[in-house]
């Protein structure tokens, strides 16, 4: 299989504080990989490097055969490959749903307005929202306003999509809407980097599990090492989610 | 009210003319240039952001009333003659530039820093991030605001009078140096001015409150 995303030996300081020390890991296409591990432990610093809203001091970083780390680095391809949802939706809160959809489309691929109106109602009925076209964000619950942060991305057809911590701001109910529409996305074949504190989810749905602490990969693999995990860290980390 | 004859309104009502003229002429040249000075302090490289602070800090810690003859006396000794229209005209843009600039860049650093990452990520380039995410939002904040500023500027526009352009207020003055009624004919200036500026101070108060409903 390909590899879509490939980090190697990567660290980065803030100030005099080390918050990623040599972390490396790759990711297939198609796969589903959950960064996982305390607050503080470098995970959404990890994710954002990959999309270069962060650079690393050290190491190196290849993204859909983008050199992320290298200087002559073409951000706008770059974004253009790489679809991105943060915890806290950042919609545009002037623009109506279908509005916030079809932007990024229309003004960077040049589509069409009526193929750009299509494709926003294509990706709203995916995550289950078709009826919302019209509504501003702030007549929408924060699941879905989430959802529709999903769908923005989803509307630029990227090949990969990061997702920093997409739930930690919405109760259980809206939560789960949230992951219901993420599992079908996985299980429709994208590629996915999420991170995460919703254990069940990345047992349930991630091929693979990185478990960081300190900055550091602590344990890497199936999603199984969160039943068996090998290190201390880890078995504390998943018995106090517990 | 004997003393006043319709000559006399119609040179009022000329006078009036001018300042709303001229408050147009401050909006609309120091609104241009007051754009240039958000978006360089806002977004521009180091040096632009530093060049420009230093302008919004003379300007503002300079009064109207010297910018005014420097450029209506200053100009033309170095060459450059000039109409009292146009050097009030030029004097209020750049004084209404470095307020308004800064007003503005106020309100563009208020859109959070999310909202322009966010377009980042979806690969919109900076000048499609300034203008259709960022100014979108910055513009419905600083209507009220601006709005309000434009009180001042009406009403600062009166100190053209001190390079002899003869506006609303030194209308009021020429009037009263043949009549000597100056307690009436002041009244009748002030309730001009305040016609003038009241909708604008009512429609920025209506301005913020329907702005702070949008946003509950």
């Amino acid at each position: 299989m390909s590899q879509i995303v490939e980090i190697k030996n990567i660290s980065k300081c803030f100030g005099s504080t080390r918050v990623l020390e040599d972390v490396s890991f790759t990711v297939n296409k198609g796969s589903v990989v959950a960064i996982i591990g305390q607050s503080g432990s470098g995970k959404s610093t990890a994710l954002r490097c990959i999309d270069r809203l962060e650079t690393v001091d050290q190491g190196h970083i290849r993204v859909c055969g983008h050199e992320v780390t290298a200087p002559g680095l073409d951000l706008h391809q770059l974004r253009r490959d790489v679809g991105i949802v943060f915890q806290s939706y950042n919609l545009f809160p002037h623009l109506t749903v279908e509005e916030n959809i079809m932007l990024a489309p229309r003004l960077v691929q040049k589509v069409k307005k009526t193929e750009a109106r299509e494709r926003a109602l294509q990706v709203l009925t995916q995550v289950g929202l078709a009826e919302k076209a019209n509504n501003y964000p702030s007549q929408l619950s924060g699941g879905q306003q989430q959802r529709v942060a999903i769908a923005r991305s989803l509307a630029m057809q990227p090949q990969l999509m990061l997702f920093d911590e997409v739930t930690s701001a919405l109760d259980p109910q809206l939560t789960g809407e949230v992951l219901r529409v993420m599992e079908k996305l996985a299980a429709d074949g994208m590629t996915m980097i999420l991170v995460t504190h919703e254990m069940a989810f990345a047992r349930k749905v991630a091929d693979e599990v990185v478990f960081m602490h300190q900055g550091r990969v602590w344990e890497h693999g199936p999603a199984s090492i969160l039943d068996n995990p090998a290190t201390t860290e880890l078995r504390d980390f998943v018995g106090n989610g517990l | 009210m004997g003393f006043l004859n319709a000559a006399h309104m119609q040179f009022l009502f000329d006078g009036l003319l001018w300042t709303v003229g001229l408050s147009l002429i401050a909006f609309a040249g120091g609104g241009t240039l007051g754009f240039l000075v958000a978006l360089g302090s806002s977004y521009g490289p180091r040096w632009s952001r530093l060049l420009v602070s230093l302008y919004v800090k003379l300007i503002q810690g300079t009064p109207l009333l010297v910018l005014l003859p420097l450029v209506y006396f200053g100009l033309p000794s170095l060459g450059l003659n000039i109409a009292p229209l146009a050097a009030a005209g030029i004097a209020l843009s750049v004084y209404v530039s470095a307020y308004l600039g800064e007003i503005w860049r106020g309100c563009l650093a208020s859109v959070p820093r999310t909202q322009a990452e966010a377009a980042e990520c979806l690969a919109l380039r900076w000048h499609q991030r300034v203008l259709h995410v960022l100014l979108p939002q910055a513009v419905k904040i600083a209507t009220p605001p601006t709005v309000g500023f434009m009180v001042q500027i009406v009403k600062n526009t009166s100190l053209a009078s001190a390079i002899g352009f003869v506006e609303l207020a030194r209308a009021g003055q020429i009037i009263n140096n043949s009549t000597f009624e100056p307690f009436i004919i002041f009244m009748i200036v002030a309730a001009l001015y305040f016609a003038l500026c009241y909708p604008l101070s009512v429609l920025s108060r209506r301005l913020e409150r329907s702005f702070h409903v949008a946003n509950r």
